[in-house]
C-alpha cells in the first residue's frame, strides 16, 4: 500500500513488518519519532513485541543484546550522542555476533550541539564488526531494514542502517508498504542455532586466552567476507518480490561519465538533479552511491569506477588529521587497479551540522573537478577562522 | 578464633541437595562469591539463566570453553546486569517461557557504582528479576580498590595508610527500598538457610527483587581463608551486616537478632582494618548502635503503615509493586 510517510516511519513500518519481538529504545533527536511510531504500534496491537523503555542508550543496546542471546528478534534506534554512548555495547554485539539491527539517524556530534545531520556518529563505529547501510530515500529505508534481519539472521553480524536527519528523517515521501503476508514469505521466524537454553546450559562470553581470541575475531572477518554476497542474494530476491532492489553501490549515468561524484547517503539523491543539470551543458559526469559500506564492496567500486578519469568524493565527515573517510575506502578500493585504469582521486568535505548540500554545490563542484581546478582535499563553501571570528563578533 | 559462636552443624543444614556448582572453578581459597553462587543455584535450581557483568565471577565461571555451572551463563558488560537480565526476560515472555528465573549476579563495584543507572532504571520499571549483589566491599577482580560498597576506616591499594576511606558505605537496600522495590533483603554466607529462604521467597514473586549478600574476601580482606564464614558470621553478630528484608520499601521483618558482639571482634581478624585507632574504632561502634536504632525505627515506622492504595485493576499488571 503507497503511503506518504517519514524516513522515521519507514523505519518503523519496517520493524513492524520484520515482526520484532523485542524492542528497546531511549528518546534522541531526530530518531524519536521512530520509537514513538513502535511503541504506538504495540499499544494498538499492530505489533507483537515487548518494549523496554530504558533509561539510557547504553542499556538500551544492553537489553537487545540479553533478548537477542536469548533468541528474540530485537530493534533499537538512536542517533549520535547516544551511538556514542552504545560504543562499548556496539563492540559488544558484533563480538557476541547477535543479529541485532539498530537504525541510526545521522546527525552531527556535540559540542557545540547539533540535532542536524552528518555521518561522523556512525563512521565512529566503523571498526566494531556492525554492517552498515546508508539510505538515500524512505522506501530504501523500509525495505533496508526487512533485509538487514534477513542478512544478520543468515551471517550473525548485527546491522545500522543509516538515513539523514531531518533530510530523510523527517521528510515525506511516497513509501510503498509491503503487505505482511509477502514480508514473512521473504523473511521466516528467527531461530538461532546457539542460544540461552536451559536445556543446553552453555555459557556465553567468557574470558578468552590469548590462544583462542583471534580465532573468534577471525570469524567476524569471515562473516564480513560471505556478507557481501548476502547482501547481494537478499537484495535480489527482494527485488523479485517487491520490484525494488539496490544494490551494494548505486550507480547513475555512469557508463560514459568522465568524472563521477561518490557519496552516500540523500546527498546523492541531490546528485543526480545536478548531474542532469550538468549533462545539459555537455559535461559527462555521474554519481556512485555506496549503500553498503560494510562490509566493504571494493571490488564492486573499483569496477565501476575503473577507467573514469577523476573521481570526486563528497564527504560529509572527515577523520579529522587526515581526510573525509569515504574518500580514504574509496582511496583503498582503487589501488590495486592498473594505472591507466585507475581515475585521479579528490575529496570534498561538506555538509556538516546539517550544512544543505544543495544540487547547485555538487555542480560547482563536478564542474571544478572536471576542469581540475580541485585541491586534493578541499572543504566546500566554509568559512576561514578569522573570517568566523568577524562574523561571530558582528553579531554582538 | 578468640570468639565461639554456635556453630552450624552440615548434618543439620536444611538445604537442596542439587549442586549445580561444579569443581575446576576458579575461585580463590576461602572464597565467598563461589560458596554464595552453590548457595543460589542450591536454592534456584536448573531453571535459571545467570547473568554474570564483568566481576570474580567473570572469571570464576572459567575461561572458554569451560563453564562450571549446570545453568546457561550470559557474560555481559560491567555496568549491564539488571538490564540485560530484563532483555532476557523480555525475550523470555515473548517465548511464553515464565517458568525461567532471571538471576543478574554482580560485585559490589557492578551494583553500587558502574552498574547503578542501569539497576536503578530495572527496579523502576520492575522488570521481572531477581539481582543478588555479592558484597566483598572492593573492586578485588581487579585487585582491591575502593567502590562505594566499602566501609569506613578500610584499607584498599587506592585508600592506602593514612588515606583510609573516610566516607561511610552506601546503604544500597534503603536506596532500592526507596524505589519501592517489591522484594529486597540482606543475606550473608554464614547463614545459608536464610539466604536460601529468600532466594526462594525471591522466585515467588513478580517483578525486581534485589538481595544484598556479604561475602568474605581473604585475598581483599587480608584474612585467614578457613575463616570465611566466621568472619561473614561475625558480621552479623557485631551489628556491622543487618540480616532483614524490605516489601513495597514498607513492610520490614529484621530476620537475624545479632549477639550484638564488640566490633572488634569482626574487625581484628582482617588485615585491611589493623591501622585503625581506638577513636576510629569507636566511631564505627557508634555507627553500628546508630544505624541500629535507624533500621528498627523504620520497621517500627513501616509497621504502622496502613497498606499502600491498589493500582486501578487495567494497570495492575504493570504496577504490581504497589501491591495484589
Amino acid at each position: 500500500m503507497k503511503s506518504v510517510i517519514k524516513g522515521n516511519s519507514a523505519v518503523a513500518h519496517g520493524v513492524r513488518l520484520a515482526r520484532a519481538q523485542v524492542i528497546a529504545a531511549y528518546p534522541i533527536t531526530p530518531q524519536t519519532s521512530i520509537i514513538e511510531d513502535l511503541a504506538s504500534f504495540v499499544a494498538q496491537g499492530q505489533l507483537r513485541a515487548t518494549f523496554v523503555k530504558v533509561e539510557s542508550e547504553h542499556s538500551a543496546l544492553a537489553a537487545c543484546i540479553g533478548a537477542a542471546s536469548a533468541g528474540a528478534r530485537v530493534f533499537t534506534a538512536t542517533s549520535a550522542q547516544g551511538l556514542a554512548l552504545m560504543h562499548e555495547l556496539i563492540h559488544w554485539a558484533a563480538g557476541a555476533r547477535l543479529p541485532i539491527v539498530l537504525a541510526d539517524v545521522n546527525r552531527a556530534m556535540a559540542p557545540g550541539w547539533s540535532i542536524w545531520t552528518d555521518q561522523n556518529d556512525t563512521l565512529s563505529q566503523r571498526d566494531t564488526g556492525w554492517m552498515q547501510v546508508y539510505c538515500a530515500s524512505s522506501q530504501e529505508v523500509l525495505d533496508s531494514v526487512v533485509q538487514a534481519y534477513k542478512v544478520s539472521e543468515k551471517v550473525l553480524l548485527p546491522t545500522m542502517i543509516v538515513l539523514d536527519a531531518f533530510f530523510l528523517s523527517h521528510t515525506h515521501e511516497v513509501v510503498d508498504i509491503p503487505e505482511q503476508e509477502l514480508v514473512d514469505r521473504f523473511l521466516p521466524p528467527l531461530d538461532l542455532p546457539l542460544k540461552l537454553d536451559i536445556q543446553r546450559p552453555g555459557a556465553f562470553g567468557n574470558l578468552v586466552f590469548p590462544d583462542r581470541y583471534m580465532e573468534f575475531r577471525y570469524k567476524i572477518e569471515l562473516a564480513h567476507r560471505e556478507a557481501l554476497e548476502v547482501w547481494r542474494q537478499v537484495d535480489e530476491e527482494w527485488g523479485r518480490l517487491t520490484g525494488r532492489s539496490y544494490g551494494l553501490v548505486d550507480s547513475y549515468k555512469v557508463e560514459d561519465a568522465d568524472t563521477v561524484l561518490l557519496t552516500a547517503g540523500t546527498p546523492a539523491s541531490t546528485a543526480r538533479v545536478a548531474v542532469d543539470r550538468l549533462r545539459e551543458e555537455g559535461l559527462a559526469v555521474g554519481v556512485v552511491r555506496l549503500r553498503v559500506f560494510r562490509p566493504f564492496p571494493g571490488a564492486d567500486l573499483a569496477r565501476v569506477l575503473a577507467g573514469r578519469r577523476r573521481v570526486v568524493v563528497l564527504d560529509r565527515n572527515c577523520s579529522y588529521g587526515h581526510h573525509g573517510i569515504f574518500h580514504q575506502e574509496t582511496k583503498s578500493a582503487l589501488y590495486d587497479l592498473p594505472e591507466r585504469r585507475r581515475p585521479q582521486l579528490v575529496g570534498v568535505i561538506a555538509g556538516l551540522g546539517g550544512r544543505d548540500i544543495t544540487a547547485g554545490d555538487i555542480a560547482a563542484i563536478l564542474r571544478k573537478a572536471s576542469h581540475g581546478e580541485l585541491a586534493p582535499v578541499s572543504w566546500w563553501n566554509v568559512l576561514q577562522p578569522e573570517e568566523e571570528l568577524e562574523a561571530a563578533v558582528a553579531c554582538k | 578464633m578468640s570468639v565461639e559462636l554456635a556453630t552450624y552443624d552440615p548434618q543439620n543444614l536444611h538445604l537442596p541437595e542439587e549442586d549445580l556448582l561444579r569443581s575446576g572453578h576458579l575461585a580463590c581459597p576461602g572464597c565467598g562469591a563461589a560458596l554464595g553462587m552453590r548457595l543460589a543455584l542450591k536454592a534456584l535450581g536448573p531453571k535459571t539463566i545467570v547473568v554474570i557483568p564483568a566481576c570474580c565471577w567473570a572469571v570464576i565461571n572459567g575461561p572458554y570453553p569451560f563453564h562450571a555451572l549446570g545453568v546457561p551463563v550470559l557474560q555481559v558488560a560491567f555496568e549491564t546486569a539488571a538490564v540485560s537480565a530484563a532483555g532476557i526476560r523480555a525475550a523470555l515472555a515473548m517465548q511464553g517461557r515464565d517458568d525461567v528465573a532471571v538471576l543478574a549476579w554482580a560485585g559490589d563495584g557492578g551494583t553500587f557504582d558502574i552498574g547503578f543507572q542501569s539497576l536503578s532504571g530495572a527496579v523502576e520499571r520492575n522488570e521481572d528479576i531477581i539481582y543478588v549483589c555479592y558484597d566483598n566491599e572492593a573492586y578485588m577482580n581487579t585487585g582491591i580498590q575502593r567502590s562505594s560498597a566499602t566501609p569506613f576506616g578500610a584499607w584498599t591499594t587506592t585508600t592506602p595508610e593514612p588515606n583510609i576511606k573516610p566516607e561511610p558505605k552506601k546503604n544500597m537496600v534503603e536506596i532500592l527500598a526507596e524505589h519501592r522495590i517489591p522484594y529486597a533483603a540482606t543475606a550473608s554466607i554464614a547463614f545459608p538457610e536464610d539466604f536460601v529462604r529468600k532466594l526462594q521467597k525471591a522466585r515467588s514473586i513478580k517483578g525486581t527483587k534485589f538481595i544484598h549478600l556479604w561475602i568474605s574476601c581473604p585475598a581483599g580482606h587480608k584474612s585467614e581463608e578457613r575463616l570465611s564464614v566466621h568472619i561473614a558470621r561475625l558480621a552479623v553478630e557485631t551489628g556491622v551486616f543487618p540480616l532483614y528484608e524490605v516489601e513495597y520499601g514498607t513492610k520490614y521483618t529484621i530476620n537475624h537478632e545479632p549477639a550484638f558482639l564488640d566490633v572488634t571482634e569482626y574487625l581484628k581478624l582482617q588485615g585491611r582494618f589493623r591501622h585503625l585507632t581506638p577513636e576510629d574504632v569507636d566511631f564505627i561502634r557508634r555507627s553500628v548502635a546508630w544505624e541500629w536504632e535507624r533500621l528498627r525505627a523504620k520497621a517500627a515506622m513501616g509497621s504502622s503503615l496502613p497498606p499502600p492504595p491498589s493500582p486501578p485493576r487495567r494497570l495492575a499488571m504493570a504496577v504490581s509493586w504497589l501491591g495484589e
